[in-house]
């Protein structure tokens, strides 16, 4: 395969980033080495965990399936642009206070699908979250809890409470 | 799942964890997150082999690959072995002359990148000499068959003959005696972390960060294969993407590997495994047969067991004489029983190697016991609730103590508690009256209950130490050599000495193990770190609480004991308006004292002497105490494909004593139910071929999803236990025991098929229907 460097250019947490890349890079591997967003998880290397999902253009990506060349014009939001600074997005907000995080190798994942899920749908039942999490593997906390926090933060993000 | 009311300020109350805020920002570190400048990657070379001998290894062409900057092979760790005890260290860091197991590492290679690294392992080349191999245990078992170790003579790895009371006479007087075989499945650990390590020599000390959950165990272990003192091994934890044991527990090759690859190269090594090789390579949970045979009076009460473990143990020892005590080791709880056997053995192979996982051992005879149990409750038509709730152990009144035939110490015991909630909470007794029918459809629902150790002492060094460290400012640090792999424990120990000191969540900080400032500690294993790093830290705050008091006091005029910590104030307890600010005595007492810090040491007191004669003899108190469950699960099934799946409608009771806190003990609760009980009842099982795994990805290897989880009503029986501090015992152990019997329990109500060789996935579902259909038929 052709070693040639091909230029790149994306918006990454609101931010402009070009870089070089080798055409057979994943955009995980962007992420974790050459940005050092390191909070995007690389685990099952086959779209089937979600612990590396981002967000591109508002939609859940699993970033380990997909080249990072072809995010050219994109924008990609990782977790650690979900929080307004110190503050908390109310997604992660209520998974914090409900409890639905232990080792919180899933975690990062579990935030980004829930963000696009409710970026499109601010209302959704609970069929509709767990359809948006079912790319997302946990390894210990059940799911329960994400469900409810997520039922919990889409009030919040509704007004209602 | 209302607040628990009590006594105390902190403890008992939902707080959310203290590192929670870090990872849902992503901001947590785990092992893979860590990376020094100059550093290289590593990569294990493997062999395609399950049993062969290795003739020779040739690295000259990988050397020459630009970029290469060191490779080892197995020889160069001058003949170390390890193992869990000196009488099971048959293992080496990679394999020098003979591979045991397919995709065994035989070298391993640092380059200056990956993928380098990945094309200088395809360059090494290594001659086989292929070997007879053995992959069932029960083969293995049999004279003649090929030899794992062969200095052993024999394939059998440990073996256990246990008799309490008189069996034979309790299944003669017995009403209805009963006897099937059950099989579990070989099982992933589950943990979605890749192990994954990054070492360096510095100053002449070994530098290790890595995804372990008993990071003393690899320190120990590490100071064995390099000849170092332990004070030149310095182990630091990162966060941990889960353990379950196994793997990230102890070693595996690229844990030696990278030290040895830094070592060779003078330059940090990083290895991260990708799941492909968690998934062939890496420990799994045991596969087990177990022919239970059991007895029962015309009134359903148990009379006798007897229960017959075959478990294939893969080509090393590990943990696996532990895993066949704590297959049978509590057979006696959670039900009234005087007359119990077991002849129990687990057997080398050719198959990956097998360990310790969540539920240890119990979960096979676990499964095993509740099938027999829901079939003579059918025969003898009893309710299956009913019949586990008369045959319930009590729960001891204070000061009193319930001795099982094998002499299991119980101070508390909730099982029946449990039993009785799950069942109000599912609504039981109106669910039998529902229809449960709707076209292809039926629905079931079944029930388990299980005991699980908590505090395990199967060994001597169960001991903890806590430091409390109070800094001029008032912050507090607390210090364990306790690893929290996301069970909660850092949250625990911080609200622990917050509760001691009267302190509030925001001043305590906890920091990961760092070997060369942290106090040993076994490890993240046998539920045991609430247990003792709690009481140690529980100690620790005391100790240093009362260098307060004692400042406080000279400058208040009064003796410390008439002095107490509340809401950040020093006060005197006869009349609260005489109080110090907390930062005031702080100061007081940092500048009086040398060093300008206060620190309070604690220690465990429990765990010290090992239940000497538990494993030989299956006697004695393996635990400090002993956590209970029930669980109560819907299925629908599917008639015409043989699909199971839970329903959200379930509940569970859990006793952990005294619940710390209640969100995490649910958490905690429903999780290990779910994903490391009901996985392997409905679908996780590694399907192998001469000893290789045909499914090494989640893409194949069926994991629990959301959709399909079940929503657990969760009741808390607070039984408030005499041996655990704070009244605590162990949580989510007895859960993931429950997890699978209650969702085969559930099928075989739904259709009246017991599977016996879980995971029940559609085929086998479907099979067993056209066989009931049958036999009807006949």
């Amino acid at each position: 395969m052709s070693n040639k460097l091909i230029d790149l250019k994306f918006k990454v947490n609101g931010k402009e980033v070009e870089l070089k890349v080798n055409p057979k890079t994943l955009l995980l591997e962007v992420l974790r080495e050459e940005l050092k967003l390191t909070g995007t998880r690389q685990s099952c290397e086959v779209s089937a965990c979600g612990a590396c999902t981002v967000n591109i253009d508002g939609k859940a990506a699993r970033a380990c399936s997909i080249l990072a060349v072809q995010l050219n014009g994109h924008e990609v939001v990782t977790i650690e642009g979900v929080a307004d600074g110190k503050t908390l997005h109310p997604i992660q907000e209520k998974m914090v206070s409900h409890g639905a995080i232990e080792c919180g190798w899933c975690t990062s994942g579990m935030v980004m699908s829930a963000r696009a899920l409710l970026l499109e749908n601010l209302k959704p039942t609970r069929d509709d979250i767990k359809k948006a999490l079912q790319g997302n593997l946990c390894a210990d906390s059940g799911y329960v809890k994400y469900v409810e926090a997520i039922e919990m933060a889409a009030e919040v993000m509704q007004g209602n409470k | 799942m209302e607040e628990i009311k009590n006594k105390y300020s902190i403890l008992g109350k939902r707080i959310p964890r203290v590192d929670a805020p870090l990872k849902v920002q992503g901001q947590a570190k785990y092992a893979a997150d860590y990376e020094m400048a100059g550093m290289l990657w590593g990569k294990i070379k493997r062999a395609p082999y399950a049993h062969a001998i290795i003739k020779s290894i040739d690295t000259s062409k990988a050397e020459m690959l630009p970029g290469v900057k060191g490779i080892v092979t197995g020889k160069d760790f001058g003949g170390f072995k390890w193992g869990w005890q000196g009488y099971t260290r048959d293992e080496t860091p990679l394999a020098v002359d003979r591979v045991k197991y397919m995709y065994e590492g035989v070298a391993a290679v640092a380059a200056i990148d990956k993928d380098i690294a990945e094309e200088a392992c395809d360059l090494i080349d290594v001659e086989y000499e292929e070997l007879p191999a053995v992959f069932d245990p029960f083969e293995a078992m049999k004279e003649g068959a090929p030899l794992l170790h062969p200095e052993r003579k024999t394939n059998i790895l440990v073996e256990y003959h246990w008799d309490f009371g008189n069996v034979d006479k309790a299944f003669d007087e017995s009403y209805l005696v009963m006897e099937e075989t059950f099989q579990t499945p070989k099982s992933a650990k589950g943990y979605l972390e890749p192990p994954s390590v990054l070492a360096w020599w510095e100053h002449d000390t070994l530098h290790y960060v890595g995804a372990k959950g008993s990071p003393y165990m690899i320190w120990r272990i590490l100071g064995r294969a390099f000849d170092l003192p332990l004070s030149k091994v310095r182990v630091i934890s990162p966060i941990i993407g889960c353990d379950f044991g196994g793997t990230k527990n102890d070693g595996h090759a690229l844990d030696f590997s990278a030290c040895l690859l830094a070592k060779k190269t003078g330059r940090p090594v990083k290895i991260v495994y990708s799941q492909w090789e968690e998934l062939t390579t890496c420990l799994r949970r045991h596969s087990m047969a177990v022919r239970c045979k059991m007895g029962m009076t015309r009134d359903g009460y148990l009379t006798g067991l007897y229960t017959n473990c075959v478990a294939d143990g893969g080509a090393y020892a590990r943990m696996s004489v532990v895993s066949m005590y704590l297959a049978n080791g509590f057979n006696t709880v959670p039900y009234k029983l005087e007359n119990f056997r077991t002849d129990t053995w687990c057997v080398y192979t050719n198959n990956p190697i097998a360990a310790a996982m969540r539920g240890h051992g119990r979960y096979h005879t676990q499964y095993a016991m509740d099938g027999v149990m829901d079939m003579m409750a059918k025969k003898l038509g009893i309710d299956p609730l009913e019949l586990r709730i008369k045959n319930s152990i009590p729960n001891p009144k204070p000061g009193e103590t319930y001795y099982t035939v094998n002499q299991v110490r119980i101070g508390s015991c909730g099982v029946k508690e449990c039993l009785e909630k799950s069942g109000e909470l599912f609504g039981w007794d109106g669910y039998k009256k529902e229809n449960k029918v709707d076209g292809p459809i039926a629905r079931g629902a079944g029930v388990s209950a299980s005991g699980f150790l908590s505090g395990a002492r199967l060994t001597g060094h169960n001991s903890c130490s806590a430091v409390v460290r109070i800094n001029e400012d008032g912050a507090v640090n607390v210090l364990t050599g306790a690893t929290d792999v996301g069970m909660g424990s850092d949250t625990a120990m911080c609200m622990i000495a917050a509760e001691v000191l009267g302190l509030d969540m925001s001043d305590m900080e906890i920091k990961r193990v760092d070997t060369a400032y942290t106090y040993p500690d076994p490890g993240s294993y046998g539920s045991r770190v609430t247990i003792y790093a709690g009481e140690a830290t529980m100690h620790a705050a005391e100790e240093a609480k009362q260098q307060i008091l004692s400042a406080a006091a000279k400058e208040m005029d009064v003796a410390p004991d008439e002095l107490d910590i509340k809401n950040r104030r020093i006060f005197m307890k006869s009349d609260e308006t005489r109080f110090m600010p907390w930062l005031q005595a702080v100061r007081l007492a940092c500048y009086q004292g040398n060093g300008n810090v206060i620190v309070g040491k604690g220690v465990s007191r429990r765990g010290v002497k090992p239940a000497v004669q538990a494993f030989e003899k299956g006697i004695g108190d393996t635990g400090t105490n002993y956590g209970f469950a029930a669980q109560i699960n819907e299925v629908e099934v599917d008639l015409e494909t043989g699909v199971a799946r839970c329903t959200e409608r379930s509940s569970m009771g859990d006793d952990c004593g005294f619940p710390l806190n209640p969100t995490i003990v649910e958490t905690q609760g429903i999780g290990g139910s779910y994903h490391q009980g009901i996985a392997c009842g409905l679908y996780e099982e590694f399907i192998m071929e001469n000893g290789n795994t045909l499914n090494p990805n989640f893409v194949d290897y069926k994991r629990p999803r959301v959709y399909e989880a079940p929503f657990p009503k969760f009741h808390h029986a607070i039984t408030q236990d005499p041996f655990g501090p704070y009244g605590v015992k162990e949580c989510s152990e007895a859960t993931t025991s429950t997890g699978a019997p209650a969702v085969i329990s559930a099928i075989y109500d739904a259709t009246g098929v017991m599977i016996k060789n879980m995971p029940a996935t559609p085929e086998k579902i479907w099979r067993a229907l056209k066989e009931k259909k049958a036999q009807e038929n006949k």
